[in-house]
């Protein structure tokens, strides 16, 4: 029976890719709040705090106003394409979060069910591939607009972009070669048993950090959409929900590039001082998922925490940093991790 | 050149020393200085719910006074409207007839008086000229509203509440508001 095919498989990655999607579209819908109400504080202001108690339904306010605003297609723009820029920035955003293990395994209706909607071999590697996907959404989008400023952020997002994935990727390498694997899980597994990889690789953990920064078009790399000289960026011709996918793109962009570092340096749903396997497997698994969101909760803040403290890098100073720091330093970082692989191996 | 003041300091242009290259401990440093506003005290009220007090020299919304029996001060002497800078008040007077000594305090009284609010600038000197203590300033402000016309306050706006019909109200209009002596 080679079209065996097993249903409850089926129903069972359907359900997690219907919960993994609706809770990262949640997450950064609440995202966008924690942005508003972080800056208010650390600005020593309140915040949103109209709608609903604390605030709370804000989101819901913003995305109904996006819906209800009016929807302008510039008449010279390319109607597909213009269409297609901000679907494929959302596609692609929450594309990476398949290969994610959001925890460990959960025992349900006597079967085990992976936290993981595919455990591919090639984990990392899928998603690089679609994360430096996520720029033809911001670059056809900008091309699609006819405008000039439009234009200007969508090529100040593609050079970004392409410079820092290379310092990405070699900080990358060095992590592969403590690791020895590409899967997440694998990773995460082997720093259950271990330290954190942050431990064995902060450089290239910082590397990473910043080159995450760079992919999330977040300060002091939001180049793209420099409101002050690019008015929006590439998203000044965009209106209503096309402009709230592409402001939402870049939450989720955020939410998921903290799942990764969290998964790659830090432990992923690791609990520290928690011997999950004395847990029964349920009790492990949501500890597991707790573990994960906090450490996600933490890069967030993070995230915001720097965007409402440095101001923006000047696009000279973005490909210096770029190409002559960190990319450097990458290579000084895996040259030296296989020194050290080398040394004590022997 | 000889400078004007001493006020003048030479710029450092001296190259950044290795530590100041990193560029992550100032990014460190600024990161603490936001990190401390969160425990800060934030300046802002929360205005509809918790209203900031006014001054008590406040000078808001004008109320044509009442005496203690409910009866209007005001004589429509138009001193008040004399002493407008901004020409807002006008007023037309009629006389009281008899019967109407509960309504009106004096034989003279205002029938129509109004104070265009888009031109008043709140100065207070009705309320200084008014030899009848007829006229004050309160402590709210001019609500907004959507038509020009309906910023000309008759005397349905102004009239303070009548202090026997309706006490609570009167009360609150009246404030507490020093009592004005009043000239014989």
């Amino acid at each position: 029976m080679l079209l065996a095919i097993d249903v409850a498989l089926l129903i069972e990655k359907l359900v997690l890719i219907v919960v993994v999607v609706f809770a990262s579209l949640g997450i950064a819908m609440y995202t966008t709040f924690a942005e508003r109400k972080v800056a208010a504080i650390l600005q020593d202001r309140r915040g949103p705090n109209r709608a609903g108690p604390f605030g709370l339904l804000q989101p819901l306010a913003d995305g109904l106003k996006l819906f209800f605003k009016e929807e302008i297609i510039p008449n010279f723009s390319s109607k597909f394409l213009f269409i297609l820029g901000p679907a494929l920035a959302m596609l692609t955003a929450c594309m990476t979060s398949a290969v994610i293990p959001w925890g460990d395994k959960v025992e349900l209706f006597g079967r085990t069910i992976d936290l993981q909607i595919a455990d591919v071999n090639i984990g990392i590697l899928y998603v690089f591939g679609v994360v430096s996907l996520g720029v033809y959404g911001i670059m056809i989008g900008s091309w699609a607009s006819n405008n000039k400023f439009s234009l200007l952020g969508g090529l100040r997002a593609a050079s970004q972009i392409i410079s820092y994935e290379l310092a990405m990727g070699i900080s990358m390498i060095a992590l592969l070669m403590v690791t020895g694997t590409l899967s997440l899980k694998e990773m995460v597994v082997q720093q259950q048993h271990h330290y954190w990889n942050v431990v064995y690789q902060p450089l290239g953990f910082l590397i990473f950090l910043i080159c995450a920064f760079a992919e999330c078009n977040r300060t002091p790399f939001d180049l793209p959409e420099a409101e002050n000289e690019l008015i929006g960026g590439y998203h000044t011709e965009y209106s209503s929900m096309k402009l709230g996918f592409y402001l939402f793109s870049e939450y989720i962009n955020m939410f998921i590039s903290s799942v990764v570092m969290a998964t790659l340096y830090f432990g992923g749903y690791d609990m520290p001082f928690v011997n999950e396997a004395a847990l029964a497997p349920n009790m492990a698994a949501l500890v597991g998922i707790v573990a994960l969101l906090a450490k996600v909760v933490c890069f967030i803040f993070f995230f915001m925490w720097v965007r409402w403290t440095i101001p923006r890098f000047r696009y000279d100073q973005l490909m210096h940093l770029g190409w002559r720091i960190l990319i450097p330093l990458a290579l000084f970082n895996m040259l030296t991790t296989g020194g050290a692989i080398l040394y004590f191996s022997k | 050149m000889q400078a004007l003041t001493n006020k003048a300091k030479q710029v450092s242009r001296k190259p950044m020393s290795f530590m100041e290259k990193l560029y992550l401990p100032a990014i460190f440093k600024g990161m603490m200085i936001t990190f401390s506003h969160i425990f800060k005290k934030k300046p802002t009220i929360n205005y509809p719910e918790k209203q900031r007090p006014f001054s008590p020299v406040f000078r808001g919304l004008h109320i044509l006074n009442r005496d203690a029996e409910g009866r209007e001060n005001c004589t429509a002497c138009g001193l008040c409207a004399v002493a407008c800078p901004a020409e807002a008040i006008t007023m037309e007077a009629a006389e009281r007839q008899v019967g109407e000594e509960h309504l009106y305090k004096e034989e003279k009284y205002a029938a129509k008086y109004e104070i265009n609010m888009l031109r008043c600038i709140f100065c207070g000197l009705c309320e200084e000229a008014c030899p009848k203590d007829a006229i004050y300033l309160s402590e709210t402000f001019t609500p907004a509203d959507y038509q020009r016309k309906q910023f000309i306050y008759s005397k349905n706006e102004l009239l303070i509440p009548h202090p026997k019909e309706n006490e609570e109200a009167y009360l609150k209009a009246l404030g507490n508001r020093p009592k004005k002596e009043i000239v014989k």
